[in-house]
């Protein structure tokens, strides 16, 4: 019970890349994904560059490049939606391989797959390269609202204890004869929904007692701070300086 | 027991009376003094209002009749902070107790909120986890720990604020007897006052060398543990039950 809890994107390592400061990653990873989606997306040149440089991130995170691959899959969605545009797209029509597709909507396609997976995969980069916990510590060091990084952390740590009391409800239900196998068996399904949620909400209730006992009250105490220094600023900002150096080349070219 | 000279007890409770805004009365008027450094058992059947009395001592449970003291401090509402750190709850469901990412994190959690930091803060977690023999497991989720190691972190966690005095509720509830026997040693070796709900009467007598009664809202007796525990009527009127075979004159305590 409880297995696979750490989450299952995190690699460990002791790259330079893991040992950066999260706020200084979450920080580098959203200006690169600012200035990779205002480019120009006729700039294709720009993209390849782009690429380029998460390679580079990659190979410093020594993060193999299947792994990298594979955890793109993610994306797959996105590339279905970007793959009809073509075809459903109005306007200027251009003939390939026998078939008639949109130019805009072949440049529509060419943007969001671009863009698109460059953020997926530099986002694969700060999920494989930083842990859970201080991907939030870095959120609460960006000032992101305290309530939602204590939201946040409080679903890290009770979705198993969560998890496990449901397997124990369907273990009960089944142990007792029932197999839902249908839609006549939503009902039964619904009125667990419906005592998961009273049970999750009388443990909220005595969480609460229990960090009030501890002198909770209404903030969560700072217990680890997550600092940086100047050089490892620097360090991380390196790649989105660079992209934006690219992206200014590829609005005046 | 020596007679300790005249110091300001630990815990004392006066004439403490309360009802539940539905109300239903639970305490009618307890009386009870802990001395610094005792272990006292809270022995009681289910409903008699343990509960309902162990959230009176840090506040959380306020406005019925009489009061509250903590070494000497009164539990109300302005000095709410100091009485929360003077007095640990280990409530009885460690996943209750233990609500941070890790155990690290957890028993800095108490402390932290009194504002320590730094490596004044890394100090009183490691010297909180070594009393209870977890300091290895310092970065783990709790939920990677078995039971009895969660009980124990729950243990720390109070332990690190340094308490006057350390409640616990039902402390032995779901723990294999190897996992009672650690927590039995390390509760002996702290040095605090210590008391513990329990329905686990060997335990009480094992640990506690006084014990109290609460039946009904009210103490019904206090003494000596073995005392108490070989007195059959009154065990009997309290719905208080030893375990098959179990002998309390059989055993010898110190
Ligand atoms: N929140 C509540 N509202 C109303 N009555 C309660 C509440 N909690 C407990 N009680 C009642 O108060 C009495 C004492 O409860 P409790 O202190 O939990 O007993 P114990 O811990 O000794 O089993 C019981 O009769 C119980 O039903
Ligand atoms: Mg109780």
């Amino acid at each position: 019970m409880g297995a696979g809890h750490a989450h299952r994107l995190y690699r460990p390592g002791h790259s330079p890349v893991h040992a950066l400061p999260p706020h200084c990653k979450l920080a580098a990873t959203f200006g690169f994904v600012l200035v990779v989606v205002s480019t120009p997306r006729e700039a294709v040149w720009a993209f390849g560059l782009y690429a380029l440089l998460l390679a580079g991130v990659a190979a410093v995170a020594r993060i193999p490049a299947g792994l990298l691959l594979r955890r793109l899959l993610i994306e797959i969605p996105f590339v279905a939606f970007a793959v009809l545009m073509p075809f459903v797209a109005e306007g200027e029509r251009v003939e390939v391989l026998g078939m008639s597709l949109s130019v805009s909507g072949l440049w529509g396609a060419w943007n969001v797959l671009a863009k698109g997976t460059l953020g997926v995969a530099a986002s694969v980069l700060l999920a494989s390269t930083t842990e859970l916990r201080a991907l939030l510590l870095g959120l609460q060091r960006l000032r992101l609202p305290p309530l939602l990084v204590q939201i946040a952390s409080f679903m890290i740590r009770y979705g198993d204890v969560i998890g496990d009391e449901l397997r124990r409800m369907s273990v009960a239900r089944r142990s007792r004869g029932f197999e839902a196998s249908g839609i006549r068996h939503w009902g039964v399904l619904a009125k667990t929904a419906g005592a998961l949620f009273i049970r999750s909400y009388e443990r909220g209730e005595r969480v609460y007692l229990a960090m009030v006992s501890r002198g909770y009250a209404g903030s969560m105490p700072v217990i680890d701070e997550a600092v940086a220094t100047r050089g490892q600023w620097a360090y991380a900002a390196v790649l989105p300086v660079t992209a934006l150096a690219v992206c200014l080349m590829g609005w005046t070219l | 027991m020596t007679a300790t000279p005249a110091l300001t007890p630990s815990l004392e409770v006066a004439g403490l009376a309360y009802a539940y805004p539905d109300g239903h009365q639970a305490l009618y008027g307890v009386d009870l003094s802990v001395g610094r450094g005792e272990r006292v058992a809270l022995l009681g059947p289910n409903g008699a209002g343990k509960t309902t009395l162990v959230l009176h001592l840090n506040g959380i449970l306020a406005g019925g009749v009489g009061s509250v003291a903590v070494a000497g401090l009164p539990v109300e509402k302005r000095n709410l902070a100091e009485i929360r750190r003077r007095v640990g709850i280990v409530f009885q469901d460690p996943d209750d107790q233990l609500f941070m990412p890790t155990v690290r994190e957890d028993v800095a959690f108490g402390p932290a909120a009194a504002g320590m930091r730094g490596a004044e803060l890394e100090e009183r977690v490691g010297a909180a986890l070594d009393q209870v023999g977890m300091a290895d497991f310092a970065d783990r989720p709790p939920h990677h720990l078995s039971f009895g190691q969660r009980r124990r972190v729950a243990v720390a966690t109070v332990l690190a604020m340094r308490p006057e005095i350390l409640v616990l509720d039902e402390p032995s509830s779901n723990l294999d007897p190897a996992s009672r026997r650690e927590l039995a040693d390390i509760l002996r070796s702290l040095d605090v006052t210590v008391l513990m709900v329990t329905h686990d009467l060997p335990y009480a007598l094992e640990l506690c060398p006084r014990s109290v009664i609460l039946s009904e809202g009210v103490i019904a007796a206090d003494g000596r543990t073995q005392d108490l525990l070989c007195d059959e009527k009154l065990m009997r009127a309290h719905r208080l039950e030893l375990p098959f075979g179990f002998d309390p004159r059989s055993v010898s305590v110190a």
